[in-house]
């Protein structure tokens, strides 16, 4: 239990870390430098010591969006196994439960920036709410592959110990199928290119970045960190997937874990530096592949369970 | 009938008393007759002389034709038959007073008081400011939103108010309403001390700094006996050419880091600025302010910078031509640019859209072709059109032009480059005279047009910056397009603010 809850703190001090690691992918690509790997850290002090500004149309409602936010996904991080060890948290369902904690965060973003009554906030909180729809459908049809491999309905029993390894000998080529659909989440879901531009400075364009436009100081700093650990928490995810190794011992284990975060953080990096991104009305085509990925995979095992 | 409006040479200066004063009703059917066969709105101003309100019109077919008129209080709209008027006759509302009756969408431009001191037009009180004193058109229904954008913007750009009607995220409308910078350079001009005119002419915009100065150096050369020789047309078309590398080597730039696809966009960064460097080495100044002055060049390119400039050239042409082909030949970014923002060739013929803009959507105009000036008679350019109009058409155009120009100052470095420096002077201006000047700027057709009192003094200096056609083009093809692409089409067009603003 201590070791878990260490590995969570841990985590949440290393996230801003392994999203600088994009930052350098992609200069390296630009034929840039790019900004130190400690960027974020800096960004984040930087915040912390400013005060705050608040429009004076702006309600509770506001103020309180980036503390529900966070709060939702440190939660949601509560259950998520780091480096195959059992999480803080695990319950029968937990992945349902995960599911909706993200949606809470999401709902109270979107609040917030309903509550700045700003058009571009308005248009960002449309967008923010109608594609996740995508990714919810993605997202269950992942799971429900993975009830269907092992029987149970939370987190630890796909992603603990030697369990991802059980995944891919049960069912290789739907796996497959099931880490690029949870891939293509990932980049939905943290507003990474081809779906969003998190660099754009272009507010017409932008999804989750210009619901946060109003917020400023420590409010903003919650809004990053949070933004941070749910990379994290899709990453680690999608890590014990390509990773599936167990050791037997720990440090080990975490090292070929933090490697194989590097590896999902990285191809982030290349996909963003190499794709263009996608139309708007493009966007629900991209994320429909990724359902339809994980709707096949799921109809390949039930054929492979007769 | 077509006899009453006059022909003039591009850049050449004539008497006034010589030019044709037609009646007003003939000038109207003698322009209107004209630009419905297809001809364009290069000038159309008004001044005022002894007290007396005139208007003045230059427009072009395969030649330049101009005539004047005295302008009545008010008048039929032109922009009722022709909307290439429409921009031009809200200028003149709101620079002279004269009002053109039945005018679809007669708002103000600049926002200030005429130059004249009559009843405004448009019935503004001057002491209150813009953003809420502006009819914008609007659009009800149930789920109708308007975005305001502007005029401060999130990037460092110009400022610009954007008002867009939407239905979710499709653009029914989008009204572009500028003037926050006029800084009233037309008055400037005529009362400014002579000497000072090249200084001012520079500012006008900054990226198109040389464009506007040779237009002026035209203009006053002609008025005066002053000639420029061969080797100083060499040097501005050089520097006219360098200028259009530099900006659209950026905006080339711009669009790609708009679609997120970021090596062009930081290759084409770091070249664009190395084509601003070749300027710096020719003048001092990488937007070249102080190279072209009346009478030549301040700054002659010997031989041993023609071998630097030749050297960096060759050295960035493999470079342009390798990032063009990743940026131009990737499908992220072709099925980003294919379809996006178009303007079909009827709408960009009655806009008279100009420039790379004009010539993506099927208008071949170019300046330097069509009316040549400097060294462009020497030089042969092919006509260089596209007929879709869409982003990807007019991101190829600049493309093309790219690799055009290249070609044009490598050809020109090989030439014989040797001219006297001129520096400031005062000149005596001929008097009673009037000279229209056309040249190509990166933009598109950039004119100034000077008209001289009895005494030698400027009476009139309009100046008239290729945007002032294309901003209605640029929202014309935001029609029905989705919002969340007007950066693109915005980037893929990048008119100036203050080349209008004035």
């Amino acid at each position: 239990m201590i070791e878990s809850i260490l590995l969570w703190i841990l985590v949440i001090l290393v996230s801003p870390f392994y999203a600088a690691v994009i930052g350098k992918v992609k200069a390296f690509f630009g034929g840039k430098k790019g900004p130190p790997l400690f960027i974020h850290y800096y960004t984040l002090i930087k915040l912390f010591q400013k005060g705050s500004v608040y429009s004076v149309s702006t309600t509770f409602v506001f103020r309180m969006g980036p503390m529900v936010s966070l709060s939702a996904i440190l939660t949601a991080l509560l259950f998520m196994p780091i480096a195959g060890r059992m999480p803080v948290l695990s319950f029968n369902g937990d992945v349902i439960f995960i599911l909706y904690l993200l949606g809470l965060g999401r709902f109270f973003t979107i609040a917030a920036a309903m509550d700045t009554a700003s058009p571009f906030e308005g248009m960002g909180a449309a967008r923010e709410a109608f594609f996740p729809i995508f990714c919810e459908a993605a997202m269950f049809m992942i799971l429900l592959l993975f009830v269907q491999l092992t029987g149970e309905l939370r987190l630890a029993a796909y992603l603990t110990d030697s369990q991802p390894a059980g995944l891919w000998y049960a069912a290789g080529a739907p796996m497959l199928f099931a880490v690029v659909s949870l891939f293509i989440i990932l980049l939905a879901e943290n507003s990474r290119v081809p779906v969003d531009d998190p660099a754009t400075h272009l507010e017409l364009t932008m999804i989750h970045e210009v619901m946060v436009l109003d917020h400023s100081g420590p409010d903003l700093g919650l809004i990053e960190l949070g933004a941070f650990i749910k990379l994290f928490f899709f990453s680690a995810f999608a890590a014990r997937l390509i990773c599936p190794v167990d050791t037997g011992n720990l440090l080990l284990n975490i090292g070929l874990f933090a490697l194989a975060l590097l590896g999902v953080y990285g191809t982030t990096g290349i996909v963003e530096s190499i794709m263009a991104r996608y139309r708007m009305d493009f966007v629900p085509r991209f994320l429909l592949v990724s359902f339809s990925l994980a709707f096949f995979a799921f109809v390949i095992t039930l054929e492979l369970a007769k | 009938m077509n006899g009453s409006f006059a022909e003039v040479s591009n850049g050449m200066a004539y008497r006034r008393s010589r030019l044709p004063l037609l009646p007003f009703d003939v000038f109207r059917r003698e322009a209107l007759a004209i630009v419905k066969a297809g001809g364009k709105v290069v000038q159309f101003f008004a001044y005022a002389e002894d007290g007396v309100d005139r208007i003045m019109a230059v427009l072009r077919t395969d030649k330049l034709l101009t005539a004047g008129c005295m302008a009545p209080a008010a008048y039929p709209s032109f922009t009722l038959e022709c909307e290439q008027f429409h921009l031009f006759e809200r200028e003149i509302a709101e620079q002279s007073g004269i009002r053109p009756e039945g005018h679809p969408w007669l708002k103000m431009v600049r926002y200030h008081p005429n130059y004249r001191g009559k009843p405004d037009v448009f019935g503004n009180d001057y002491q209150k400011d813009i953003p809420g004193n502006y009819p914008y058109y609007s659009v009800e229904g149930e789920e109708i939103h308007e975005v305001a954008v502007g005029p401060v913007h999130a990037g460092v750009i110009e400022p610009g108010h954007f008002r867009f009607n939407c239905i979710g995220e499709r653009v029914l409308h989008l009204e572009i309403q500028l003037g926050y910078q006029h800084r009233g350079i037309e008055v400037l001009m005529t009362q400014a001390d002579v000497k000072r005119l090249p200084i001012i002419v520079e500012g006008i915009a900054g990226d198109t700094t040389v464009g506007h100065g040779v237009s002026m150096a035209q203009a006053v050369e002609a008025l005066t006996s002053i000639r420029p020789d061969q080797g100083a047309k060499i040097i501005r078309t050089i520097a006219l050419e360098l200028e259009r590398l530099a900006n659209h080597i950026g905006d080339l730039g711009a669009l790609s880091g708009d679609v997120a696809f970021l090596p062009p966009a930081n290759y084409f960064g770091r070249i664009r600025g190395d084509f601003l460097n070749l300027t710096l080495l020719i003048c001092g100044n990488r937007f070249g302010k102080g190279l072209v002055r009346p009478g030549g060049v301040r700054f002659a390119i010997d031989g041993e910078l023609s071998w630097k400039l030749m050297g960096r050239i060759k050295e960035l042409e493999p470079q342009v031509r390798h990032v063009l082909d990743l940026m131009l030949q990737s499908p992220g970014v072709l099925g980003r640019f294919e379809g996006c923002g178009v303007v079909g060739t009827d709408d960009a013929e009655k806009l008279g859209l100009v420039g790379p803009a004009g010539r993506a959507s099927g208008l071949p105009y170019d300046a330097r072709r069509c009316f040549p000036k400097e060294y462009y008679t020497h030089i042969d350019l092919p006509e260089n059109r596209k007929s879709t109009g869409d982003v990807y058409a007019r991101a190829k155009i600049r493309a093309e032009e790219v690799m055009q120009s290249i070609k044009i100052v490598k050809s020109l470095l090989g030439r014989m480059l040797e001219t006297k420096c001129v520096d400031f002077g005062n000149f005596n201006l001929a008097p009673s005279s009037f000279v229209v000047t056309v040249n190509e700027a990166w933009r598109g057709e950039l004119s100034h047009c000077v008209l001289t009192d009895a005494a030698g003094g400027i009476l009139r200096y309009k100046i008239k910056d290729p945007s002032f056609h294309n901003w209605m083009g640029l929202s014309m093809a935001l029609r029905d397009a989705e919002i969340s692409d007007f950066p693109l089409s915005n980037k893929s067009f990048n008119l100036s603010y203050c080349g209008v603003d004035l």
